[in-house]
């Protein structure tokens, strides 16, 4: 198949490129939600991010958060932003790091005026954004704009034979065009950590994987219960034929193809080093992964599937997967690709990974996908550690 | 091509994944690997559903089974060639 050399998408002020064209009402705070969801409900092309956090955290865990609100904010799927916070001097820290992307970005904060009169002001801001958002075209783009992230769940043993792999010879075949990309999931590379280590494309890059899945493990082990209580595998996965964390991580590792990666990211971090494949160090949990990779810029997300885990993100659209063909059928309304041909040997390797860049460019172009039509918007923040 | 029971990833591997809804106890099955594009065959021992895995030998205590060429955890008892293998017979090295 003859890779597209392009998609349609809209044209930041920063040079960056989204998919989407979202106007975020993002709360600062887990009680300025209530204020953010009623700016949301008056503005139509709005919606709001409310999330759990935001109050009295401190430290390594306090600039996490900043990191994940902050590039939430500047991904290029957000058109505009306002941001609404109980106080002015964090609510600012967003806005101002926001703004440096040239992109319409407002704060509000609710102490001193109450929620009433700061839904008044920041909906007047959002009608003013929505409008002017809503003008904006999609324009042809090089696929290189495109920002790849990846991570599986609720994986099985076809994840491993199918989805994964077909993620894989997508990044094989997209690598060479100058996209980004970016897998995660440190706790699931347990086991195959030390082959995964020698994907590093420099020694640097493996140094740093192999410390960043050391520190990680470490963690696991101080906190761990015997059976790490059912979370790795989770139970879905033993169900689904999946025996150990090991087994898992080589099922994983199938998404990175035969890439090496060129750095290795801190939760949210940014890439800095151009084009090529990034691992970030994340949660497997699908939610938070999802969170850090939107927040580090990725502008489009692709998710592999075993028994069916049902994740959206905000602002990134979730693209799935399965090569399971009971999932296939029984959560058809989920399921954006279906690889499950590869198991009948009716289709192959090459073939899985042409559809799937179809599908993705596809998606690209603003066709919503399964997770967005069902309306999944998780947002969720990464905690380091208890709050003060 | 003849249909294809259960797939093994590669030559190494020592188990393989039942990639039909299910095969039966006494069910000869047609095995492909992915590796070399190859075939075997395995009689099972055991009804094994879907994404399940199945011993194409017999392992004692202590072995290691392979997976993608890899070690993916121990025995802790005993397996015969065409059993099932799962969370009753084998366990991670790690955690």
């Amino acid at each position: 198949m003859e890779i597209p050399k392009s998609f349609l998408g809209y044209k930041r002020e920063n040079g960056r490129v989204g998919t989407r064209n979202h106007v975020v009402i993002l709360p600062v705070d887990d009680i300025s939600n209530a204020c953010a969801e009623a700016v949301a409900n008056n503005i139509k092309g709005t919606f709001a991010i409310p999330h759990a956090y935001g109050r009295l955290q401190f430290g390594a865990d306090l600039e996490l958060f900043f990191d994940t609100m902050i590039g939430t904010g500047k991904n290029p799927n957000v058109a505009a932003c306002v941001v609404i916070g109980i106080e002015p001097k964090w609510t600012k820290r967003i806005v101002d790091a926001i703004a440096t992307t040239g992109k319409p970005v407002e704060g509000f904060s609710i102490e001193g005026s109450g929620d009433i009169k700061t839904i008044m002001k920041a909906s007047q801001k959002a009608q003013e954004f929505s409008q002017w958002a809503s003008e904006k075209q999609r324009e042809e783009c090089p696929l290189s704009d495109l920002w790849i992230s990846v991570k599986c769940g609720e994986s099985d043993t076809t994840s491993g034979m199918a989805a994964n792999p077909a993620v894989g010879n997508l990044m094989d075949k997209l690598e060479p065009l100058g996209v980004h990309l970016c897998f995660g999931e440190t706790s699931e590379l347990t086991g195959a950590e030390k082959v995964c280590a020698t994907r590093g494309a420099t020694p640097e890059a493996s140094k740093k994987f192999m410390k960043t899945w050391s520190d990680y493990n470490d963690f696991i082990l101080k906190e761990a219960t015997n059976d790490l209580s059912e979370s790795q595998p989770t139970a879905g996965n033993i169900a689904g034929g999946l025996t150990t964390i090991e087994e898992k991580a080589f099922g994983n590792f199938q998404k990175i193809g035969s890439r090496k990666f060129i750095d290795v990211l801190t939760p949210a971090e940014e890439p800095k080093k151009g084009p090529g494949l990034y691992f970030m160090d994340t949660s497997s949990a699908a939610g938070e992964c999802l969170t850090l990779q939107a927040a580090a810029g990725f502008n489009i997300h692709l998710f592999p599937t075993g028994q069916g885990n049902i994740i959206g993100n905000a602002i990134e659209p979730v693209v799935k997967l399965t090569g399971n063909p009971s999932t296939a059928v029984n959560m058809k309304e989920h399921i954006d690709l279906d690889v499950s041909k590869i198991l009948k040997r009716e289709m192959n390797m090459d073939q899985a990974g042409d559809e799937l860049i179809k599908t993705t460019v596809r998606a690209a172009n603003g066709r919503l996908t399964c997770a967005e039509v069902l309306g999944h918007k998780e947002f969720i923040m990464t905690k380091l550690f208890r709050s003060a | 091509m003849a249909n294809t029971d259960i797939i093994i990833h590669d030559k190494k591997d020592n188990v393989g994944v039942i990639v039909i809804e299910k095969v039966n106890k006494g069910q000869d099955c047609e095995c492909w690997i992915m590796e070399d594009d190859s075939s075997t065959k395995i009689k099972s021992i055991s009804e094994i559903p879907l994404g399940h895995k199945i011993a194409m030998i017999d392992f004692k205590e202590g072995d290691t089974i392979i997976k993608y060429g890899h070690d993916i955890g121990k025995v802790v008892k005993s397996i015969k060639k065409g059993e099932h293998v799962h969370v009753h017979n084998v366990k991670t090295k790690k955690w």
